[in-house]
């Protein structure tokens, strides 16, 4: 059973995204809450369920239901790490497409600048984790190992994701660094410097889903579901004795999933929105996600492929580099730039004719990763 | 008939100029150089470096007694020498005892061993020391004193370092103390302790063991003597009619240090990585009164050398060239950084096969080496468990970070994933290792480590640093 065409997005909202010391999760989950509903151009009334992506800001269905005091329905937190925002959707999306509710709504939101320092709690006392940067650090000394990439090559992805995030009226860092600001940058987690990792950011999104054949009812440029992957890996790779920090498992799965569903392949694709928490991890996500041949995609990068006015932009949005990450917002956030670009609606930053757009996430060890392929044709 | 059948010494890498201490506090300098146990090294595992010096991993020989020395032992109310044992993964070791409170706590454990081993009550005894001295900042004490451990194992095998004769006197002095409240070792200002104490003291029990033992002092090759400095272990020595310049053990004042408790049986070992069969040892130690010992070095003292000889530790070193480290190693300087750590005692019980003595997994079907011990196998999801195995403590950084984030008193913080020897993969801290030498190939061997104080627990995991054979490498 594939998901598509059988689920549409006919709203869909976004706070700014920010370093907002002056709002609770409160105000930024119904900025983007209010924002979706209105472009759906619905009543509240006619959300019958909801989901909510959260890594770790609230827990259960009252993150959702007391910002917006929408009660008396089911909701559901879900919590995937980064890919929680765009599980959410995935859940409600299954919902909506088993014939279960007509009209549901699901929002990702995370409000991380309340904490002194960002970072997932330890879980045993000496068995190490690491920290958000962990397998990326250890992927990009590998990847330079391999492929004959350097801290420039990563560089480019920082340049190229600033760029773009000028152009996005609700990114978080909206200015462009140089080449050289980024390589002089103090170091985090090495080979990353601080313009390597995305911000950590505080931000809402949400997405209003209706069966698709309810959408035109609703409004004309409904956006539709083509096709949604997820894939869970090992998560402890540190561990793996077959772990090659070349790449991630998870996301190649979950994008085979949902080009099969939509029966696309990568080359179909107007635009793509991936997870570039780190710059390595735009890299090897161009690899993974079939954009490139594996080990090329430091080679995508230093000749500056995949930039807005190319044929294939990715990160149109600034991605998490520019636009910010609220891990559990981040999925959700993406679906949006997606809706706007299908749409026509994304302003200075418009992919010109975009039909087909895709949206990665990817969380935790790199174990984690959710894919959705969105369209604006049934 | 007991004898010695293994021992050696262990030195941690770190070292600091007395020179670098004097110019920090404005004080008078001194010569030579001391060892300084890394931020994560305690009396703990400076024991255990040394006991695997001596036993090499896994180890040679099955124990059944297990004795632990150290005036800086990590717990003040929890048995030491059994986390030692269970370290060196010592299932059968029935007698496990810590000796502390005195400089003479090694000479105590090292005749018990004998006393036991000798009436057939145990066949093979670990004693082992570790010592990170509790010195004063901007204190005499602080440029004098030195970090290490050493280990000794006392069996019933022939051939090995018989004990020929031995005196103890007991005498209620304050030589060297530490009240049950203070943090750093006190001595009596003056010539105290040198005309009444050690000056005293000392040549008495050696005669006494020299009389006991029926030789001359001529006929002793090498006398072992501990004291606080060279001058005063010299004097004694010549007190007896010894030639300090021809047989007299050098204390390593020059390049490590008065270890204190440690040094009894860390210049033992020393003396002995040298002796030949047919010598005879003259050992004094000090504190408390004085033990003393004449031995006789068996034919097969040469099976008793350690993996690692002193020379090569002395040689393999990393040099503080300011005193700010060493100050953090040694908490000096309190960090305003929140505690993300914790810990569980619980977790610690359940998985303890992982913890102190690093076992992994092996797969029954596919043969893949794992760590954990997963229930059902990471390559093959064999569902009917691993077999337990100690992992190998070798093996290759296969790609690492330096953590600019997170604080650490020696940093950056360095993690790696290492592929073991064997095809195991783990994940763990870096230590003892220059950020610049750090490349994915490097050769490294684990070594046992404090990670941290949480949860009211110490908590001991094991780290990678840079194997011995390519640390000497990168030196020269």
């Amino acid at each position: 059973m594939s998901l598509k065409n059988r689920v549409a997005i006919i709203g869909a909202g976004c706070s700014r995204f920010g370093e907002h010391y002056d709002k609770a999760a409160e105000d930024l989950i119904v900025e983007a809450a209010q924002e979706a509903i209105a472009d759906a151009g619905i009543e509240r009334e006619r959300i019958r369920a909801g989901w909510v992506g959260t890594i770790s800001s609230a827990l259960s269905g009252n993150a959702l239901s007391d910002p917006l005091k929408l009660t008396g329905i089911p909701i559901t937190r879900v919590e995937n790490y980064c890919a929680s925002g765009m599980d959410a959707v995935r859940n409600a999306a299954f919902s909506v497409a088993a014939g279960m509710y007509d009209i549901v709504i699901a929002l990702g939101f995370e409000k991380m600048r309340d904490a002194t320092l960002g970072g997932l709690p330890a879980p045993h006392p000496v068995k190490d984790n690491g920290e958000a940067p962990h397998v990326f650090a250890l992927s990009a000394h590998r990847y330079f190992a391999n492929h004959g990439a350097s801290k420039s090559t990563l560089a480019k992805i920082a340049v190229k994701n600033h760029r773009h995030g000028v152009l996005s009226p609700k990114a978080h860092l909206r200015m462009e660094v140089s080449e050289e600001k980024v390589l002089n940058a103090p170091m985090i987690y090495s080979p990353l410097g601080l313009f390597d990792c995305c911000p950590t950011t505080d931000g809402a999104a949400a997405v209003i889903l209706c069966r698709a054949d309810l959408a035109k009812q609703l409004r004309d440029d409904p956006i539709y579901i083509k096709g949604m992957g997820l894939s869970v890996s090992y998560g402890a790779p540190h561990y793996d004795p077959t772990f090659d920090y070349d790449g991630f498992a998870a996301t190649r799965q979950a994008a085979g999933q949902a080009y099969e569903q939509a029966g696309i392949s990568a080359k179909d694709l107007d635009l793509v929105e991936c997870h570039d928490c780190f710059t390595i991890t735009e890299i090897l996500n161009y690899e993974d996600l079939g954009l490139c041949p594996k080990g090329e995609g430091g080679h995508a990068a230093e000749e500056d492929r995949f930039a807005l006015g190319n044929a294939l932009p990715v990160n149109p949005s600034g991605g998490l580099k520019s636009f910010g990450h609220p891990v559990g917002a981040t999925g959700v956030r993406m679906l949006y730039e997606l809706t706007q670009h299908l749409r026509g609606d994304a302003g200075e930053r418009q992919v010109p004719n975009a039909r087909l757009g895709l949206a990665h996430n990817l969380g935790g060890m790199g174990a984690v990763s959710a894919v959705t392929v969105l369209g604006n044709e049934l | 008939m007991a004898g010695i059948s293994a021992f050696s010494t262990y030195l941690p890498r770190y070292r600091l100029p007395r020179a670098v201490i004097a110019q920090h506090w404005g004080s008078h300098a001194l010569p030579g150089e001391r060892s300084v146990a890394n931020h994560d090294e305690d009396s703990l595992t400076l024991a255990v470096a040394a006991s695997q010096n001596a036993l090499g991993v896994p180890s040679r020989v099955a124990l059944d007694g297990v004795f632990f020395v150290s005036n800086t032992a990590p717990y003040r109310e929890k048995l030491v020498a059994s986390s030692l044992a269970a370290v060196l993964d010592t299932e059968s070791a029935t007698r496990t005892l810590d000796f502390t409170d005195s400089l003479r706590a090694g000479s105590g454990a090292l005749f018990t061993a004998f006393d036991l081993v000798e009436s057939g009550q145990q066949e093979r005894v670990l004693v082992a020391t570790g010592e990170v001295r509790p010195v004063a900042p901007d204190s005499m004490d602080e440029k004098a004193a030195g970090d290490a451990g050493a280990a000794v194992v006392v069996s019933r095998d022939a051939g090995g370092v018989e004990l020929l004769s031995r005196a103890s006197v007991t005498e209620d002095f304050h030589g060297t103390w530490r009240t049950d409240r203070e943090d750093y070792l006190r001595s009596f200002p003056g010539g105290l302790d040198a005309k009444f104490g050690y000056g005293r003291i000392m040549p008495q029990v050696l005669h006494q063991a020299l009389e006991g033992a029926g030789v001359q002092a001529e006929q002793i090759s090498r006398a072992v003597v501990c004291g606080s400095n060279p001058r005063a272990i010299g004097a004694v020595v010549a007190k007896i009619g010894i030639d300090p310049m021809q047989r007299l053990q050098d204390s390593l004042w020059g390049v490590v240090g008065d270890t204190g408790v440690a040094q009894s049986l860390l210049l033992l070992a020393a003396a002995l990585e040298h002796a030949q069969p047919g010598e005879l040892i003259l050992w004094g130690v000090y504190g408390d009164g004085a033990d003393a010992a004449v031995f006789r070095v068996g034919d097969q003292v040469s099976a008793g050398l350690p993996e690692q000889r002193l020379e090569q530790q002395i040689e393999v070193k990393r040099t503080l060239d300011a005193y700010g480290k060493y100050a953090r190693f040694r908490k000096f300087v309190k960090s305003e950084f929140p505690e993300l750590e914790s810990s569980s005692a619980a977790v610690l019980f359940r998985d303890r096969k992982e913890m102190l003595p690093l076992y992994g997994g092996r797969c029954p079907k596919c043969d893949t080496l794992q760590f954990p011990i997963n229930r059902i196998c990471v390559r093959c999801t064999y569902e009917d468990g691993l077999e337990p195995i100690p992992l190998p403590r070798r093996g290759t950084v296969f790609t690492y970070y330096e953590n600019h984030v997170l604080p650490n008193p020696d940093p950056p913080l360095i993690e790696a994933v290492i592929e073991l020897d064997g095809g195991a993969r783990f994940f763990c801290q870096m230590t003892d290792v220059a950020p610049a030498d750090l490349h994915i190939g490097m050769r490294v061997e684990l070594v046992f480590r404090r990670y941290h104080d949480a949860g009211g627990i110490h908590n001991y995991f094991w780290k990678a640093r840079p194997a011995a054979a390519a640390a000497s490498e990168e030196r020269g």
